[in-house]
Protein backbone atom coordinates (compact mmCIF):
# COMPACT_ATOMS: atom_id res chain seq x y z
CA UNK A 1 0.00 0.00 0.00
CA UNK A 2 2.37 2.06 1.20
CA UNK A 3 4.39 1.77 -1.88
CA UNK A 4 1.24 2.55 -3.87
CA UNK A 5 0.93 5.86 -2.61
CA UNK A 6 4.28 6.71 -2.62
CA UNK A 7 4.22 6.55 -6.55
CA UNK A 8 1.10 8.69 -6.75
CA UNK A 9 2.51 10.99 -4.56
CA UNK A 10 5.73 10.86 -7.20
CA UNK A 11 3.45 10.89 -10.23
CA UNK A 12 1.55 14.18 -8.46
CA UNK A 13 4.89 15.89 -7.93
CA UNK A 14 6.35 14.94 -11.43
CA UNK A 15 2.67 16.19 -12.60
CA UNK A 16 3.71 19.68 -11.04
CA UNK A 17 6.46 20.27 -12.10
CA UNK A 18 5.86 19.25 -15.56
CA UNK A 19 3.15 22.00 -15.24
CA UNK A 20 5.16 24.37 -13.63
CA UNK A 21 7.39 24.05 -16.56
CA UNK A 22 5.00 24.54 -19.29
CA UNK A 23 4.04 27.77 -17.60
CA UNK A 24 7.38 28.89 -17.65
CA UNK A 25 8.80 27.88 -20.53
CA UNK A 26 7.44 30.62 -22.98
CA UNK A 27 9.34 33.49 -20.63
CA UNK A 28 12.39 31.51 -20.91
CA UNK A 29 12.18 30.89 -24.49
CA UNK A 30 11.60 34.60 -25.10
CA UNK A 31 14.88 34.95 -22.75
CA UNK A 32 17.71 32.67 -24.05
CA UNK A 33 16.03 30.46 -26.93
CA UNK A 34 18.97 28.64 -28.57
CA UNK A 35 19.66 29.18 -32.12
CA UNK A 36 18.97 25.40 -32.73
CA UNK A 37 15.83 25.38 -30.66
CA UNK A 38 14.54 28.67 -32.17
CA UNK A 39 14.86 27.10 -35.76
CA UNK A 40 13.59 23.97 -35.31
CA UNK A 41 10.35 25.66 -33.71
CA UNK A 42 10.26 28.25 -35.91
CA UNK A 43 10.34 25.85 -38.70
CA UNK A 44 8.19 23.27 -37.10
CA UNK A 45 5.36 25.83 -37.07
CA UNK A 46 5.68 26.81 -40.26
CA UNK A 47 5.25 23.75 -41.57
CA UNK A 48 2.40 22.75 -39.24
CA UNK A 49 0.50 25.80 -40.99
CA UNK A 50 1.34 24.47 -44.69
CA UNK A 51 0.63 21.27 -43.90
CA UNK A 52 -2.98 22.73 -42.70
CA UNK A 53 -3.91 25.83 -43.49
CA UNK A 54 -6.26 25.65 -46.28
CA UNK A 55 -6.15 29.02 -47.73
CA UNK A 56 -2.00 28.40 -47.37
CA UNK A 57 -2.63 25.21 -49.46
CA UNK A 58 -5.30 26.66 -52.26
CA UNK A 59 -2.14 29.68 -52.67
CA UNK A 60 -3.87 32.32 -51.19
CA UNK A 61 -1.33 34.81 -51.57
CA UNK A 62 -2.19 36.98 -49.19
CA UNK A 63 -2.38 34.71 -46.21
CA UNK A 64 1.24 33.14 -47.38
CA UNK A 65 2.44 36.87 -47.28
CA UNK A 66 1.23 36.89 -43.79
CA UNK A 67 2.57 33.54 -42.27
CA UNK A 68 5.48 34.89 -43.91
CA UNK A 69 5.83 38.20 -42.01
CA UNK A 70 4.33 36.75 -38.64
CA UNK A 71 6.43 33.81 -38.54
CA UNK A 72 9.73 33.82 -40.25
CA UNK A 73 10.13 37.75 -41.45
CA UNK A 74 11.06 38.70 -37.31
CA UNK A 75 14.31 36.21 -37.03
CA UNK A 76 15.89 37.57 -40.11
CA UNK A 77 18.68 40.70 -39.92
CA UNK A 78 17.56 41.82 -43.07
CA UNK A 79 20.41 44.95 -42.70
CA UNK A 80 23.32 42.86 -41.96
CA UNK A 81 21.62 40.31 -45.29
CA UNK A 82 21.33 43.23 -47.45
CA UNK A 83 24.89 44.82 -46.03
CA UNK A 84 26.53 40.94 -46.87
CA UNK A 85 25.32 41.16 -50.57
CA UNK A 86 26.06 44.59 -51.03
CA UNK A 87 29.88 43.84 -49.84
CA UNK A 88 32.35 46.98 -50.36
CA UNK A 89 29.39 48.87 -51.94
CA UNK A 90 27.51 48.75 -48.90
CA UNK A 91 29.72 51.76 -47.58
CA UNK A 92 29.56 53.81 -50.55
CA UNK A 93 25.63 54.09 -50.58
CA UNK A 94 23.96 56.62 -48.31
CA UNK A 95 22.00 55.69 -45.18
CA UNK A 96 18.92 56.52 -46.95
CA UNK A 97 19.84 54.44 -50.08
CA UNK A 98 20.98 51.26 -47.32
CA UNK A 99 17.53 51.44 -46.03
CA UNK A 100 16.15 51.79 -49.25
CA UNK A 101 18.44 48.62 -50.45
CA UNK A 102 17.33 46.85 -47.29
CA UNK A 103 13.69 47.34 -47.94
CA UNK A 104 13.98 46.10 -51.42
CA UNK A 105 15.40 43.43 -50.65
CA UNK A 106 13.25 42.04 -47.81
CA UNK A 107 10.37 42.25 -50.08
CA UNK A 108 11.93 40.11 -52.97
CA UNK A 109 13.16 37.53 -50.27
CA UNK A 110 9.56 37.71 -49.28
CA UNK A 111 8.19 36.95 -52.81
CA UNK A 112 10.55 34.10 -53.77
CA UNK A 113 9.66 32.51 -50.30
CA UNK A 114 5.90 32.64 -51.10
CA UNK A 115 6.26 30.92 -54.06
CA UNK A 116 9.02 28.21 -52.59
CA UNK A 117 6.33 27.76 -49.52
CA UNK A 118 3.61 26.04 -52.24
CA UNK A 119 5.83 23.22 -52.86
CA UNK A 120 5.99 22.33 -49.50
CA UNK A 121 3.36 19.33 -48.54
CA UNK A 122 5.34 16.16 -47.47
CA UNK A 123 8.52 17.58 -46.36
CA UNK A 124 10.25 16.65 -42.90
CA UNK A 125 12.74 18.10 -41.41
CA UNK A 126 16.09 16.98 -40.06
CA UNK A 127 17.94 19.11 -37.33
CA UNK A 128 21.76 18.38 -36.89
CA UNK A 129 22.99 18.79 -33.74
CA UNK A 130 24.89 22.39 -32.67
CA UNK A 131 28.39 22.31 -33.25
CA UNK A 132 28.72 25.33 -31.09
CA UNK A 133 30.56 26.76 -27.54
CA UNK A 134 28.34 28.56 -24.99
CA UNK A 135 30.15 32.00 -25.79
CA UNK A 136 29.41 31.69 -29.69
CA UNK A 137 27.89 34.67 -31.04
CA UNK A 138 27.86 33.13 -34.31
CA UNK A 139 26.90 29.52 -35.37
CA UNK A 140 25.47 27.90 -38.39
CA UNK A 141 22.60 26.02 -37.66
CA UNK A 142 22.01 22.84 -40.17
CA UNK A 143 19.71 21.19 -41.26
CA UNK A 144 18.35 18.84 -44.31
CA UNK A 145 14.64 18.87 -45.60
CA UNK A 146 13.39 15.63 -46.76
CA UNK A 147 10.86 14.10 -49.03
CA UNK A 148 9.67 10.70 -49.84
CA UNK A 149 11.76 9.84 -53.24
CA UNK A 150 14.31 12.63 -53.10
CA UNK A 151 17.59 12.88 -51.79
CA UNK A 152 17.94 15.36 -48.67
CA UNK A 153 18.50 18.87 -49.04
CA UNK A 154 20.71 20.51 -46.51
CA UNK A 155 19.59 23.85 -45.58
CA UNK A 156 21.98 25.93 -43.17
CA UNK A 157 21.16 28.71 -41.35
CA UNK A 158 24.13 31.72 -40.12
CA UNK A 159 22.83 33.16 -37.38
CA UNK A 160 24.25 35.99 -35.33
CA UNK A 161 23.54 36.57 -31.16
CA UNK A 162 21.66 40.00 -31.23
CA UNK A 163 20.12 41.29 -27.91
CA UNK A 164 16.93 40.81 -28.76
CA UNK A 165 17.93 37.18 -29.76
CA UNK A 166 19.63 35.07 -32.55
CA UNK A 167 18.75 36.39 -35.90
CA UNK A 168 19.51 34.46 -39.62
CA UNK A 169 21.57 36.74 -41.78
CA UNK A 170 22.64 34.65 -44.38
CA UNK A 171 20.45 30.94 -45.66
CA UNK A 172 22.47 28.30 -47.45
CA UNK A 173 20.36 25.81 -49.94
CA UNK A 174 22.45 22.59 -50.81
CA UNK A 175 25.23 24.68 -50.85
CA UNK A 176 24.83 27.40 -52.64
CA UNK A 177 24.08 30.83 -50.20
CA UNK A 178 21.78 33.20 -50.42
CA UNK A 179 24.04 36.24 -49.85
CA UNK A 180 27.23 35.09 -52.06
CA UNK A 181 24.73 34.40 -54.94
CA UNK A 182 23.40 38.23 -54.77
CA UNK A 183 27.01 39.78 -54.43
CA UNK A 184 27.77 39.29 -58.27
CA UNK A 185 24.10 40.15 -58.96
CA UNK A 186 24.40 43.20 -57.02
CA UNK A 187 27.64 44.24 -58.31
CA UNK A 188 27.01 43.55 -61.97
CA UNK A 189 23.78 46.27 -61.30
CA UNK A 190 25.57 48.34 -59.46
CA UNK A 191 29.14 48.47 -62.09
CA UNK A 192 25.71 49.08 -64.85
CA UNK A 193 24.02 52.04 -63.44
CA UNK A 194 25.47 52.99 -59.94
CA UNK A 195 23.11 51.98 -56.46
CA UNK A 196 20.63 53.84 -58.02
CA UNK A 197 20.69 51.33 -60.62
CA UNK A 198 20.40 48.35 -58.92
CA UNK A 199 17.82 50.28 -56.84
CA UNK A 200 15.30 50.77 -59.59
CA UNK A 201 16.69 47.14 -60.83
CA UNK A 202 15.00 45.86 -57.29
CA UNK A 203 11.68 48.03 -57.41
CA UNK A 204 10.91 46.85 -61.01
CA UNK A 205 11.58 43.29 -60.34
CA UNK A 206 9.47 43.23 -56.92
CA UNK A 207 6.32 45.39 -58.91
CA UNK A 208 6.56 42.96 -61.65
CA UNK A 209 6.68 39.69 -59.77
CA UNK A 210 3.22 41.52 -57.79
CA UNK A 211 1.85 41.89 -61.18
CA UNK A 212 2.27 38.17 -62.06
CA UNK B 1 30.44 4.62 -81.21
CA UNK B 2 26.89 5.79 -81.49
CA UNK B 3 25.27 8.41 -83.11
CA UNK B 4 24.71 10.36 -80.19
CA UNK B 5 28.03 10.03 -78.78
CA UNK B 6 29.98 11.05 -81.85
CA UNK B 7 26.90 13.95 -81.69
CA UNK B 8 27.76 14.77 -78.65
CA UNK B 9 31.38 14.54 -78.91
CA UNK B 10 31.54 17.17 -82.22
CA UNK B 11 29.23 19.41 -79.77
CA UNK B 12 32.12 19.53 -77.10
CA UNK B 13 34.69 20.04 -80.36
CA UNK B 14 32.66 23.07 -81.44
CA UNK B 15 32.04 24.09 -77.96
CA UNK B 16 35.55 24.29 -77.09
CA UNK B 17 36.79 25.42 -80.72
CA UNK B 18 34.66 28.38 -79.99
CA UNK B 19 36.24 28.83 -76.62
CA UNK B 20 39.29 29.22 -77.76
CA UNK B 21 38.56 31.65 -80.22
CA UNK B 22 36.23 33.68 -77.50
CA UNK B 23 38.95 33.40 -75.37
CA UNK B 24 41.01 35.69 -77.66
CA UNK B 25 38.21 38.86 -76.70
CA UNK B 26 37.07 38.35 -73.00
CA UNK B 27 35.26 40.55 -71.47
CA UNK B 28 34.00 38.69 -68.80
CA UNK B 29 34.70 37.75 -64.97
CA UNK B 30 37.39 35.45 -63.87
CA UNK B 31 35.17 32.14 -63.63
CA UNK B 32 33.46 33.15 -66.80
CA UNK B 33 35.63 34.33 -69.16
CA UNK B 34 33.37 33.27 -71.77
CA UNK B 35 31.00 35.35 -70.93
CA UNK B 36 29.62 36.52 -73.97
CA UNK B 37 29.46 33.23 -75.81
CA UNK B 38 27.42 31.71 -72.98
CA UNK B 39 25.41 34.74 -72.80
CA UNK B 40 24.55 33.91 -76.29
CA UNK B 41 24.11 29.91 -76.03
CA UNK B 42 21.83 30.96 -72.65
CA UNK B 43 19.51 33.16 -74.75
CA UNK B 44 19.05 30.03 -77.22
CA UNK B 45 19.01 27.81 -74.25
CA UNK B 46 15.84 29.72 -72.76
CA UNK B 47 13.72 29.91 -75.87
CA UNK B 48 13.74 25.97 -77.29
CA UNK B 49 13.72 25.04 -73.38
CA UNK B 50 10.62 27.73 -72.72
CA UNK B 51 8.71 26.93 -75.61
CA UNK B 52 9.69 22.96 -75.71
CA UNK B 53 11.75 21.01 -72.75
CA UNK B 54 9.96 22.97 -69.88
CA UNK B 55 6.23 22.63 -71.44
CA UNK B 56 6.97 18.77 -72.11
CA UNK B 57 8.23 18.62 -68.55
CA UNK B 58 5.25 20.56 -67.30
CA UNK B 59 2.94 17.81 -69.00
CA UNK B 60 4.85 15.04 -67.48
CA UNK B 61 4.47 16.32 -63.70
CA UNK B 62 0.51 17.14 -64.78
CA UNK B 63 -0.53 13.78 -66.51
CA UNK B 64 1.35 11.05 -65.17
CA UNK B 65 0.76 9.90 -62.27
CA UNK B 66 3.11 10.47 -59.43
CA UNK B 67 4.18 6.82 -58.22
CA UNK B 68 4.91 6.36 -61.98
CA UNK B 69 6.96 9.41 -62.22
CA UNK B 70 8.94 7.96 -58.84
CA UNK B 71 9.71 5.07 -60.16
CA UNK B 72 11.25 6.35 -63.30
CA UNK B 73 13.18 8.77 -61.33
CA UNK B 74 14.22 5.42 -59.03
CA UNK B 75 15.62 4.01 -62.08
CA UNK B 76 17.78 6.58 -63.22
CA UNK B 77 19.03 7.26 -60.08
CA UNK B 78 19.69 3.95 -59.51
CA UNK B 79 22.13 3.99 -62.52
CA UNK B 80 23.76 7.55 -61.22
CA UNK B 81 24.09 5.70 -57.57
CA UNK B 82 26.73 2.93 -59.83
CA UNK B 83 28.89 5.61 -61.33
CA UNK B 84 28.78 7.53 -57.92
CA UNK B 85 30.35 4.24 -56.02
CA UNK B 86 32.71 4.17 -59.24
CA UNK B 87 33.76 7.67 -58.52
CA UNK B 88 34.02 7.45 -54.46
CA UNK B 89 36.27 4.63 -55.92
CA UNK B 90 38.67 7.06 -57.52
CA UNK B 91 38.71 9.37 -55.16
CA UNK B 92 39.38 6.70 -52.53
CA UNK B 93 36.26 7.22 -50.47
CA UNK B 94 35.82 3.92 -49.81
CA UNK B 95 33.11 4.12 -47.46
CA UNK B 96 30.69 6.03 -49.80
CA UNK B 97 31.46 3.81 -52.39
CA UNK B 98 30.43 1.12 -50.35
CA UNK B 99 26.66 2.52 -49.32
CA UNK B 100 26.27 3.46 -53.20
CA UNK B 101 27.29 -0.09 -54.29
CA UNK B 102 25.14 -1.27 -51.66
CA UNK B 103 22.13 0.82 -52.70
CA UNK B 104 22.36 -0.26 -56.45
CA UNK B 105 22.56 -4.09 -55.09
CA UNK B 106 19.41 -3.28 -52.72
CA UNK B 107 17.72 -1.66 -55.11
CA UNK B 108 18.33 -4.14 -58.64
CA UNK B 109 17.12 -7.45 -56.59
CA UNK B 110 15.04 -6.09 -54.06
CA UNK B 111 13.64 -3.07 -55.85
CA UNK B 112 12.63 -4.47 -59.49
CA UNK B 113 15.95 -3.42 -61.31
CA UNK B 114 15.85 0.03 -59.20
CA UNK B 115 12.46 1.48 -59.97
CA UNK B 116 11.76 1.35 -56.04
CA UNK B 117 14.42 2.49 -53.53
CA UNK B 118 14.09 -0.09 -50.61
CA UNK B 119 17.60 1.31 -49.88
CA UNK B 120 16.45 4.75 -48.93
CA UNK B 121 14.11 3.00 -46.56
CA UNK B 122 16.61 0.68 -44.98
CA UNK B 123 18.42 4.06 -44.28
CA UNK B 124 21.51 3.76 -46.43
CA UNK B 125 21.99 7.38 -48.08
CA UNK B 126 22.21 8.31 -51.20
CA UNK B 127 25.74 9.68 -52.81
CA UNK B 128 26.09 12.32 -55.36
CA UNK B 129 30.11 11.56 -56.38
CA UNK B 130 30.38 12.17 -60.56
CA UNK B 131 33.09 12.47 -62.69
CA UNK B 132 33.55 15.94 -62.72
CA UNK B 133 34.11 15.80 -59.04
CA UNK B 134 36.59 13.23 -59.34
CA UNK B 135 38.60 15.27 -61.86
CA UNK B 136 38.67 18.56 -59.60
CA UNK B 137 39.78 16.33 -56.86
CA UNK B 138 42.64 14.68 -58.97
CA UNK B 139 43.94 18.77 -59.03
CA UNK B 140 42.15 19.12 -62.61
CA UNK B 141 41.70 22.95 -63.35
CA UNK B 142 37.35 23.43 -63.05
CA UNK B 143 38.07 25.49 -66.31
CA UNK B 144 35.73 28.26 -67.81
CA UNK B 145 32.24 28.15 -67.33
CA UNK B 146 30.18 26.99 -70.28
CA UNK B 147 26.44 27.31 -70.95
CA UNK B 148 25.03 24.42 -73.07
CA UNK B 149 22.03 24.89 -74.33
CA UNK B 150 19.64 22.21 -73.14
CA UNK B 151 22.66 20.91 -71.18
CA UNK B 152 22.39 23.89 -68.94
CA UNK B 153 25.37 24.99 -66.45
CA UNK B 154 28.81 23.56 -66.72
CA UNK B 155 32.17 24.07 -66.51
CA UNK B 156 34.89 22.31 -68.71
CA UNK B 157 35.91 19.85 -66.12
CA UNK B 158 32.39 18.86 -65.47
CA UNK B 159 31.33 18.85 -68.90
CA UNK B 160 34.24 16.30 -69.60
CA UNK B 161 33.25 14.36 -67.04
CA UNK B 162 29.43 14.31 -68.40
CA UNK B 163 31.08 12.62 -71.40
CA UNK B 164 32.58 10.23 -69.90
CA UNK B 165 29.57 9.73 -67.89
CA UNK B 166 27.74 9.36 -71.71
CA UNK B 167 30.40 6.70 -72.82
CA UNK B 168 30.24 4.52 -70.35
CA UNK B 169 26.64 4.93 -69.71
CA UNK B 170 24.70 1.23 -69.79
CA UNK B 171 21.92 3.40 -71.79
CA UNK B 172 24.42 3.72 -74.59
CA UNK B 173 25.50 0.02 -74.76
CA UNK B 174 21.59 -0.29 -75.78
CA UNK B 175 21.44 -1.66 -79.74
CA UNK B 176 17.96 -1.56 -79.98
CA UNK B 177 18.03 2.39 -80.94
CA UNK B 178 14.08 3.23 -80.76
CA UNK B 179 14.06 1.79 -76.77
CA UNK B 180 18.03 3.29 -76.42
CA UNK B 181 16.65 6.77 -77.77
CA UNK B 182 13.55 6.42 -75.54
CA UNK B 183 15.60 5.74 -72.18
CA UNK B 184 17.52 8.94 -73.20
CA UNK B 185 14.37 11.34 -74.21
CA UNK B 186 12.57 10.13 -70.55
CA UNK B 187 15.53 10.71 -68.61
CA UNK B 188 16.14 14.25 -70.03
CA UNK B 189 12.15 14.93 -69.12
CA UNK B 190 13.02 13.23 -65.92
CA UNK B 191 15.32 15.84 -64.88
CA UNK B 192 14.04 18.70 -65.93
CA UNK B 193 10.83 17.88 -64.70
CA UNK B 194 12.86 17.36 -61.32
CA UNK B 195 14.34 21.15 -62.00
CA UNK B 196 10.72 22.71 -62.61
CA UNK B 197 10.40 24.12 -59.07
CA UNK B 198 14.25 25.50 -58.98
CA UNK B 199 13.27 27.25 -62.07
CA UNK B 200 9.97 28.79 -61.05
CA UNK B 201 11.61 29.75 -58.04
CA UNK B 202 14.76 31.20 -60.32
CA UNK B 203 12.26 33.31 -62.12
CA UNK B 204 10.72 34.88 -58.67
CA UNK B 205 14.14 35.68 -56.87
CA UNK B 206 16.88 36.31 -59.88
CA UNK B 207 17.71 39.48 -60.98
CA UNK B 208 19.35 38.59 -63.92
CA UNK B 209 18.66 34.89 -64.51
CA UNK B 210 21.82 33.84 -66.63
CA UNK B 211 24.13 35.52 -63.31
CA UNK B 212 21.90 33.89 -61.09
CA UNK B 213 21.99 30.09 -62.61
CA UNK B 214 25.76 30.93 -63.39
CA UNK B 215 26.29 31.64 -59.39
CA UNK B 216 24.38 28.98 -57.90
CA UNK B 217 26.13 26.18 -60.04
CA UNK B 218 29.53 27.10 -59.18
CA UNK B 219 28.86 27.32 -55.62
CA UNK B 220 26.83 24.38 -55.83
CA UNK B 221 29.55 22.27 -57.31
CA UNK B 222 32.18 23.81 -55.03
CA UNK B 223 30.02 22.06 -52.21
CA UNK B 224 29.69 19.02 -53.56
CA UNK B 225 33.84 18.31 -54.37
CA UNK B 226 34.11 19.68 -50.87
CA UNK B 227 31.48 17.30 -49.76
CA UNK B 228 29.46 20.00 -48.06
CA UNK B 229 32.58 21.65 -46.05
CA UNK B 230 34.33 23.87 -48.49
CA UNK B 231 36.62 26.06 -46.98
CA UNK B 232 35.66 29.66 -47.07
CA UNK B 233 35.67 31.35 -50.38
CA UNK B 234 38.51 34.39 -50.61
CA UNK B 235 36.86 38.20 -50.45
CA UNK B 236 36.86 39.63 -54.06
CA UNK B 237 38.09 42.84 -54.36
Amino acid sequence: MTSLTAILCRFAALAGFAAAGLALSPALALAQEAPDALVKRVSQEVLQIVRTDPLVQAGNEARIHEVIEVKLLPNFDFVRMTSLAMGRNWRTATPEQQQRLTQEFRTLLVRTYSGALNQYRNETVDYKPLRASPGDTEVVVRTAVAKPGATPVPIDYSMEKKADGWKAYDVAVAGVSLVTNYRDEFNAQIQAGGIDGLLKTLAAKNKGVAAK
Amino acid sequence: MNAALRAAVRTVAVVAATALFAGCATTGSKVDPLEPMNRAMFEVHEVVDGNVMRPIAQAYVDYVPELLRLGVSNFYSNIDDFFSGINGLLQGKLEKAGDDFGRVVVNSLFGLGGIFDPASDIGIERGNEDFGQTFTYWGLPVGPYLFVPLFGPSTVVDASGDLVRIVWGPVGSIPYVPLRNSLYGLGYVNLRAAALGASSIVDTAALDRYLFIRNSYLQRRRYLVYDGKPPPEPEEE
